[in-house]
């Protein structure tokens, strides 16, 4: 079995800090990681691999210095680490995104395509199902549990809202994961010193299958039209008082708004 | 793609168990006003199995128009059959804009309609209004909740938009309003259909009530440590009839439920009262409450961010602070 994990490197998030004074963004010291939804997809190919000798390769698109996660899922035990990266790509939105990734794909064996559910740097959660929807394949989002027959049949189990749906779909198929349907490995030592003298291939557009006008700014049906800091309410009032204090205060504020 | 031929703002009316759920309503509020600024009409896409007679309710609630799919291929939600049935309706009808509820149905079935229809799709809007050339300018958080960006979809019809449940108000059901219904009888494609089977549907009985409909929220984060922390929250929860809540951080270390989570990656919330016990304020999870009536925030630092959106901020221990409140409530009644 084929499997391939795609994965994006992200600025983490809850790292970011905003200056209080200018309400502006702290970019500096904000360390990139491997989304963590890709992550847990990363551990599902590798958890099949063990059980059925699958040959997992992760691909991601962006910019050079993304070698970093490829190199960390290298050291975790993945087969084959693929770098798509190239100026033509840039300032693509989902669909171009996704356009590009299904052109890379297409080239590809694959019997299991596996993404993160989201990203944590835009929470849009449009890349896997547009990959599935280019490639023509089935998709089932949300995936917090997966089970294979060996053969050819993923029965998987779909968060919803009240619950949960179980569903089965045939190879080949795709699948969004959830970060906290799994605990990823971590990278082994002999795989970290392994993992820099591995070969992360690079390609670049003209490698992949899909037109230009699909890829890039020129794929992207939406643009960014401004950007601007969020306006925060003003602050209320903040005391530093004895804890019979603040009880007093929080009940009169209570009383107050009518809400006791 | 000429876009002038695009018009009419078009809802996706979803229904659970032919339940049509709330932020569809929510959504042809926002549609509505959309409408009105463009002169078009509001078109609402209902899918289901035996649902025909729910129609009225999307008319009510500001529809001019529903297309009904009622098959019972469309009994529960499944990707393909929902993206066949709709897909028709967008290639014949030609809708100039189309919102979606960003809720796990809206979010497996926005990208794939965009991909299938090439075209863009802008995810959980927080604003949504025409600008001067008649385009829909779509404002969401970016970079994590950090900044907000305004997005286009300049050349490529129907400009698509998801919107988290709770976000855009209803208008106020009149049952006077009358609008047209259509039957639509799309052709499905049962191979593809084929492709995924449902074997079963499970509904998790929630002693919880979904934290997005509550009016008070005790909300607790790193700072309450561990389950027992929690359940002096739970106290006072139960002192103000409202509900617990939580950040990420006590999500990710397993003392509390995903479904209590509020944030960017959990629930967006708007309830009278949030008090944030131990919770340092993460843009992440201030994007999910900020929006709150009254926010109360405990925490040990003073200089925790949670206090730049707080009304009333208290510096000091939660877990003293906490019990005393709920004994204090207790004597009051």
């Amino acid at each position: 079995m084929n499997i391939v994990v795609c994965i994006k490197q992200v600025p983490d998030t809850t790292e970011v800090k905003i200056n209080p004074q200018t309400g502006t963004l702290i970019r500096e010291g904000v360390p990139s990681i491997m989304n963590p939804d890709d992550k847990g997809g990363l551990e599902f190919a590798l958890q099949l691999k063990e059980q059925y000798g699958a040959h997992v390769t992760v691909i991601t698109m962006g910019l050079p210095q993304a070698d970093a996660i490829l190199r960390e899922a290298l050291a975790m035990g993945v087969d084959r680490a693929i770098l798509l990266t190239d100026r033509k790509l840039g300032g693509a939105d989902t669909l171009a995104t996704s356009s590009a990734l299904a052109g890379a794909l297409r080239t590809m064996d694959y019997d299991l395509i596996i993404t993160g559910r989201q990203a944590i740097d835009g929470d849009t959660a449009q890349v896997g199902p547009q990959i599935a929807e280019h490639l023509d394949l089935p998709q089932v989002s949300y995936l917090e549990h997966l089970e294979y027959d060996g053969n050819k049949t993923f029965t998987i189990r779909k968060q919803t809202e009240e619950g949960y749906q179980v569903l089965q779909m045939d190879a080949p198929c795709l699948v969004t994961v959830l970060a906290s349907a799994v605990k990823p490995r971590y990278m082994s030592v002999s795989g970290i010193v392994d993992a820099y003298s591995r070969e992360v291939e690079v390609w670049n557009a003209d490698k992949i299958d899909v037109p230009e006008e699909r890829i890039g700014k020129a794929g992207s049906p939406t643009s960014v039209f401004k950007s601007f800091p969020k306006s925060l309410k003003p602050a209320g009032e903040t005391f530093e008082v004895s804890p019979e204090e603040a009880v007093e205060l929080i009940v009169n504020k209570l009383k107050e708004k009518h809400i006791i | 793609m000429d876009i002038s031929q695009y018009k009419d703002v078009y809802v996706f009316a979803e229904q659970r168990d032919g339940v049509i759920q709330n932020v569809a309503f929510e959504l042809l509020g926002k549609a509505r006003d959309l409408a009105d600024t463009l002169g078009e009409k509001v078109v609402a896409i209902l899918l289901g199995n035996g649902i025909k007679d729910k129609a009225q309710q999307l008319i009510a609630s500001g529809a001019d128009k529903v297309f009904v799919v009622d098959n019972e291929l469309l009994k529960d939600y499944l990707t393909e059959p929902y993206a066949q049935a709709i897909t028709q309706i967008i290639q014949s009808q030609k809708p100039s804009i189309f919102l979606l509820g960003a809720t796990t149905i809206g979010r497996d079935l926005g990208p794939r309609l965009s991909a299938r229809n090439v075209t863009g799709l802008t995810a959980d809007c927080t604003k949504l209004e025409i600008g001067e050339n008649r385009e829909l300018q779509m404002t969401r958080p970016a970079f994590g909740g950090n900044l907000m960006a305004t997005i286009l979809c300049k050349e490529h019809r129907p400009q698509m938009s998801t919107v988290r449940p709770g976000v855009m108000q209803r208008i106020p059901v009149d049952n006077s309003r009358t609008g047209e219904v259509v039957d639509f009888a799309p052709n499905f494609d049962m191979a593809k259909i084929n492709r995924v089977k449902l074997v079963k549907t499970v509904k998790e009985e929630k002693s919880v009530a979904d934290i997005s409909e509550a009016k008070i929220l005790v909300s607790g984060g790193r700072g309450v440590g561990n389950k027992e922390g929690f359940q002096k929250l739970e106290a006072l929860a139960k002192e103000l009839g409202g509900e617990v809540s939580s950040s990420r951080a006590m999500v990710d270390a397993g003392v509390m439920e995903q479904s209590r989570q509020v944030g960017q990656t959990g629930k967006t919330v708007r309830p009278n009262l949030y008090m944030a016990c131990g919770i340092s304020g993460a843009i992440q999870h201030l994007a999910g409450m900020e929006e709150s009536e009254f926010i109360i925030a405990i925490n040990k630092d003073k200089y925790a961010p949670i206090f730049n959106v707080a009304d009333l901020g208290i510096v000091g221990d939660l877990h003293k602070i906490v019990p005393m409140l709920t004994e204090k409530l207790k004597t009051m009644k």
